[in-house]
């Protein structure tokens, strides 16, 4: 009867593009499959979407880009979460992103980067396998 | 009782003693997610809170709470006060899920390190508060944290709501919605020391105030109004009832606000202050704490008693369903052993 | 349309037909429900009975005349065949000048800027919220000095520019005017659009600046503006582009987009006391064309008789030029893929037939690599070649509207019709579009759609050739434009350099009249243009307004 561990999730639109058609499906899938979420909406700066997921003690924090600013933008995040001791934080990302630009996000902290085409359910289900409630 | 403290819980205590955001968001998860630990914090945590101005806001869905929020958070950080906000959106039923979408609407205070902004799910409380809601609240408190906004849906028809624990109540309507007359109906006026009409931009702002009026006391008393109202402006022509002014009587003031234009925040502000005066000034304060002590009491009660429930051995609770089937035993009895108490009281 | 005698023989030799099919092939259909991308279902087959109410000369009638369901121009494309527009920016002003250039050398006949994210959302260079986006998904444009870099060795007087530009487009179009000025060319001659349609903005891209409502107000100062002094300038391009590639309908995305234009309409007779006449034929559209083929070319056809009548008879317009509704369409970027990229051409082509069929006035058409960076010349090259075969190869502009008649389009284009009509009446009842944005009411409608769309590929009820249907492992290389890093630092010492050089006391003058104006009921734009001409930067003309009018956030509907 001990209440179910929910995991808790930050999405986020780090720059200045606001396309949030794929982030508000995301944001909703991820809803309608169990999970907390949070979102924070467009044109947002990497301190305001570290300092929510802080906040907001979340597990992971999900990020979409599709001006191409993702390098700079996702690496920040990561960066400043693991300045604020929140290391432990699942970084993934999306957008339009040149698949060679995956391991320089990946070696920046962005455990995983989903490219356009990806379904809802591969998203939760990866998801399921690769977070849980900290 | 100190004696027990652990390392853990002497570390997360003075973490959050020193404000540290990270380490209360953490308890904060540990205590909805039922984390031993962070329950043996809190413990430690409530000894170091009750003095924060803890305000309720209600209001139906979309009255524009969170939008007043973002102002009233900037109005109080004008006034260097700390700012602590819990924001409760319900649970999906069908999923278990939830978006919680009060912060996007206060995410310009987010990077400021004395605002403190969590939101919460209600999960299964029902537009009611929960047990981890009213802790966060002591977190902040503890933290150090002037004042701490908590923000819920349906007032007036949850078992626990945001009134019983606040030291001041706001309750938000909306001009030309109908839901006004709901939420009279639902017992509202009993709760609210501040009634906001927010979207005063809209039609109707004034019809709904005056007949909120005449609800609170049969007739309209238009001096008062425009007094508080700040956009308004309604002349005073009728003078002021006395019995308004009697100091130890707080007569629900009515506010007219339209948040999305940053209108009408700075005299909202000045209300709850002058709100937290009265319960200062009046001794009322002291007594909503101890009708807020006396629920927590309860509430802590009957957690406690659920958990020793679901610690209680299962064999042993196989033997009591035994007999109460073969009726050996009684309820009443066999609910006594459960939870070692003498059976003749 | 038909008589009654007529349409009894049809129904019953429809249920004939019916009956017979269901007979000789027990089921003759692969799935229980044929719909449009947009879910709307289609019959087996359509007859006169589906268009029975249509009068010929009431709805469909003759091209160049009312209500223009089959085009605004008489001569349709045998007069003029449609502009021939690529959307094109990145890096520098030079660089993307370079591009321009070789374009119109191709036979491009219009041009089509696409800003950086920066500029498009009113920040210099130099600030720390343009990290990283400097000349990535478009030109860099900070000053004049730019402006001129970029139209360099362009005649505008003779090539016209459309502007993707919204919140600032005040601040792009002054710099256009008066770097026209300066090559020469008069207000009279320069001709081309700026998009300035902010409340798609709020509704579905997100590209935004101030609150709605000073929003609106900056949109009718140019209206007004070039009403009276830049007569060949399309001030506003009310576009549905975006609100389809934020996942709406096709039906959303015309409702949105015609309620989106009676606001500002009713904006400017309201405000500015213009004569509808005045200002209405400078008013110009912008649409999608999606992947389906027949309800893309209803949708269009609806469009113009819908506009039509809206300016009739709700703003009693006289010239019927007031009642045209010419516009640009871009092929659907949310219909391509990263997958197998190079089928993306096949989709592209569809859609811009479905464009021209619909009687387009200016295309585009996306290059089959936007998907996954900035189009490279090689494919842009590809997308303007799909449009020239169109035109020039394949027939289809021989004769006018040459769909009209049909049972189905002409069906689909009343059934689509309708349904927007019913949209429009809800958001009439809400006050109009200002207020149901406000509400969320577009933006809620077009989360759901997307939501739903995404479910149904998702589940393979809707086929997307290469990510659930037919899917390849390994995948097709394409070459990719990268924008060099080094953009960004030449850019800001660009930008360091025009503001050590200029006249930094006439510079605040500028903006501080600027400032008045804002705060008055003047028209902004004479002091736009002042203060663009001492090479104000664009942020600091946007401070001014994010300063006076406040700074729209967000609201995140669901
Ligand atoms: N016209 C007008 N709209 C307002 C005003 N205040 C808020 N809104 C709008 O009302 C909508 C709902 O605002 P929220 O702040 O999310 O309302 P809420 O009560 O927190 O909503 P829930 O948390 O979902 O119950 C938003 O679109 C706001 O922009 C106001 O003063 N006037
Ligand atoms: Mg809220």
């Amino acid at each position: 009867m001990t209440p179910e561990r929910k995991v808790r999730i930050l999405i986020a639109k780090p720059g200045l593009d606001g396309h949030d058609r794929g982030v508000k499906i995301v944001a909703r899938g991820y809803r309608d499959a169990g999970f907390e979420v949070i979102y924070t909406g467009v044109h947002q700066t990497p301190e305001q979407i570290a300092d929510a997921a802080i906040q907001e003690s979340v597990d992971l924090v999900g990020l979409s880009c599709l001006s191409g600013a993702h390098l700079h933008l996702f690496s920040e995040v990561a960066r400043l979460l693991k300045e604020q001791g929140a290391g432990d934080v699942t970084i993934i990302g999306g957008g339009i992103i040149p698949r060679e630009d995956i391991p320089r996000l990946k070696e920046a902290g962005i455990k995983e980067v989903f490219l356009p085409g990806t379904t809802l359910e591969e998203i939760v289900n990866w998801t399921k396998e690769n977070v849980s409630p900290k | 009782m100190t004696a027990e403290i652990t390392n853990t819980t002497m570390n997360i205590l003075n973490q959050v003693l020193n404000g540290d955001v990270r380490a209360a968001a953490k308890l904060i998860r540990g205590i909805e997610d039922d984390i031993p630990e962070a329950t043996a914090a809190m413990g430690e945590i409530y000894l170091h809170s009750g003095r924060a101005h803890i305000v309720g806001i209600t209001g139906a869905p979309g009255a524009g709470k969170s939008t007043l929020l973002g102002c009233l958070i900037g109005e109080f950080r004008k006034r260097s006060k700390k700012v602590g906000v819990v924001a409760i959106d319900p649970t999906s039923q069908l999923s278990g899920g939830a978006l919680l979408g009060d912060r996007i609407r206060m995410q310009k205070y987010c990077t400021d390190k004395d605002v403190f902004i969590r939101s919460l799910a209600s999960r299964g409380w029902k537009g009611g508060l929960s047990r981890a809601a009213i802790n966060t609240v002591h977190v902040m408190d503890a933290m150090g944290k002037d004042i701490i906004f908590v923000e819920t849906i349906g007032a007036g028809q949850a078992e626990v709501d945001i009134s019983h624990v606040a030291d001041t109540s706001l309750v938000v309507l909306v001009p030309g919605m109908g839901d006004d007359i709901q939420m009279m109906k639902a017992g509202i006026m009993e709760v609210a020391d501040i009634f906001v009409i927010n979207k005063a931009d809209r039609e109707g702002a004034d019809g709904l105030r005056i007949s909120l009026e005449t609800m609170l006391d049969g007739s309209p008393r238009q001096h008062e109004i425009s007094h508080h109202s700040g956009i308004n402006d309604v002349s005073p022509e009728t003078p002021p009832d006395p019995g308004a002014h009697r100091p130890d009587e707080w007569r629900p003031s009515i506010l007219l606000t339209e948040a999305i234009n940053n209108k009408g925040i700075r005299e909202l502000a000045d209300e709850i202050e002058r709100h937290r005066e009265f319960l200062t000034s009046s001794g009322k304060l002291a007594e909503r704490r101890r009708e807020r002590a006396k629920l927590e009491l309860t509430m802590a009660v009957e957690t406690t008693l659920r958990s020793h429930l679901q610690k209680t051995d299962e064999c042993y609770l196989d033997t009591l369903i035994d007999d109460l089937v073969q009726r050996k035993t009684d309820l009443n009895t066999a609910a006594l052993k459960v939870i070692k108490l003498p059976t003749e009281l | 349309m038909f008589a009654e005698r007529v349409l009894e023989q049809v129904r019953k030799g429809m249920k004939r037909w019916l009956d017979e099919v269901k007979k000789s092939t027990g089921n003759p259909q692969t799935r229980a429900r044929f719909s449009t991308v947009s879910d709307l279902e289609i019959k087996p087959v359509y007859t006169p009975d589906d268009i029975k109410n249509l009068d010929f000369e009431r709805d469909i009638g003759f091209p160049g005349s009312y209500p223009f369901t089959r085009g605004v121009q008489a001569t349709g494309y045998r007069g003029r065949v449609w502009t021939y527009r690529l959307f094109s920016g990145f890096g520098t002003a030079s660089d993307t000048n370079r591009r321009w250039r070789q374009l119109l050398k191709d036979g491009e006949t219009g041009l089509s800027t696409a800003f950086d994210f920066p500029t498009l959302m009113g920040y210099d260079s130099d600030s720390p919220r343009s990290r990283a986006e400097v000349g990535k998904c478009g030109v860099a444009v900070d000053t004049l000095a730019d402006m001129e870099a970029l139209t360099k060795d362009i005649p505008l007087d003779r090539v016209s520019t459309s502007m993707t530009i919204n919140p600032p487009a005040s601040v792009l179009w002054a710099m256009y005017l008066v770097a026209a000025e300066k090559q020469g060319a008069g207000w009279d001659k320069v001709s081309g659009t700026i998009q300035n349609d902010m409340l798609k903005e709020f509704i579905a891209q997100k590209t935004f600046m101030c609150p709605p409502e000073p929003s609106i107000r900056l949109i009718s100062d140019t209206i007004e503006f070039g009403t009276k002094h830049v007569p060949r300038w399309n001030t506003i391009s009310i576009s549905g582009y975006h609100i389809r590639e934020a996942g709406s309908t096709a039906v959303q995305e015309l409702a949105f987009t015609l309620a989106d234009g009676i606001a500002y309409v009713q904006d400017v007779v309201d405000r500015k006391k213009l004569d509808v006449d005045a200002f209405a034929p400078r008013l110009s559209f912008f649409f999608n064309s999606h992947i389906d083929l027949f309800e893309e070319i209803a949708k269009f056809r609806a469009a113009r008789r819908m506009w039509a009548r809206i300016m009739k008879e709700r703003f009693k317009a006289k010239n019927p030029r007031s009642m045209w509704l010419r516009f640009h369409t871009q092929t659907a970027g949310c219909s391509l893929t990263a997958q197998q990229p190079f089928n993306n051409v096949v989709r592209t082509t569809t859609e811009a037939l479905a464009a021209v069929l619909g009687g387009t006035q200016s295309l585009h058409t996306n290059s089959l690599d936007e998907v996954l960076a900035l189009p490279s010349e090689f494919a842009v090259n590809i997308a303007l070649r799909t449009q020239q075969i169109v035109a020039e190869e394949t027939g289809v502009i021989n004769t006018i509207d040459p769909l009209a008649g049909s049972y189905f389009v002409e069906g689909l284009t009343s059934e689509i019709e309708e349904k927007a009509w019913e949209y429009i009446e809800r958001i009439d009842k809400m006050g109009g579009m200002l207020a149901a944005i406000e509400r969320g009411f577009p933006q809620v409608e077009i989360a759901n759609a997307a939501y739903k769309f995404q479910k149904q590929v998702d589940s393979g009820e809707r086929t997307m050739i290469g990510v659930n249907k037919y899917r390849r492992e390994e995948e097709t290389p394409v070459e990719l434009l990268k924008v060099d890093e080094k953009v960004e630092t030449e850019q800001v010492e660009r930008l360091k350099e025009t503001r050590r050089i200029r006249d930094n006391r006439k510079v605040a003058q500028a903006l501080h009249d600027l400032r008045a104006a804002c705060k008055s009921d003047k028209n902004v734009m004479p002091y736009v243009i002042e203060a663009v001409k001492e090479y104000a930067t664009e942020q600091e003309i946007c401070d001014v307004y994010r300063e006076v009018f406040g700074e729209h956030r967000d609201p995140g509907f669901f």
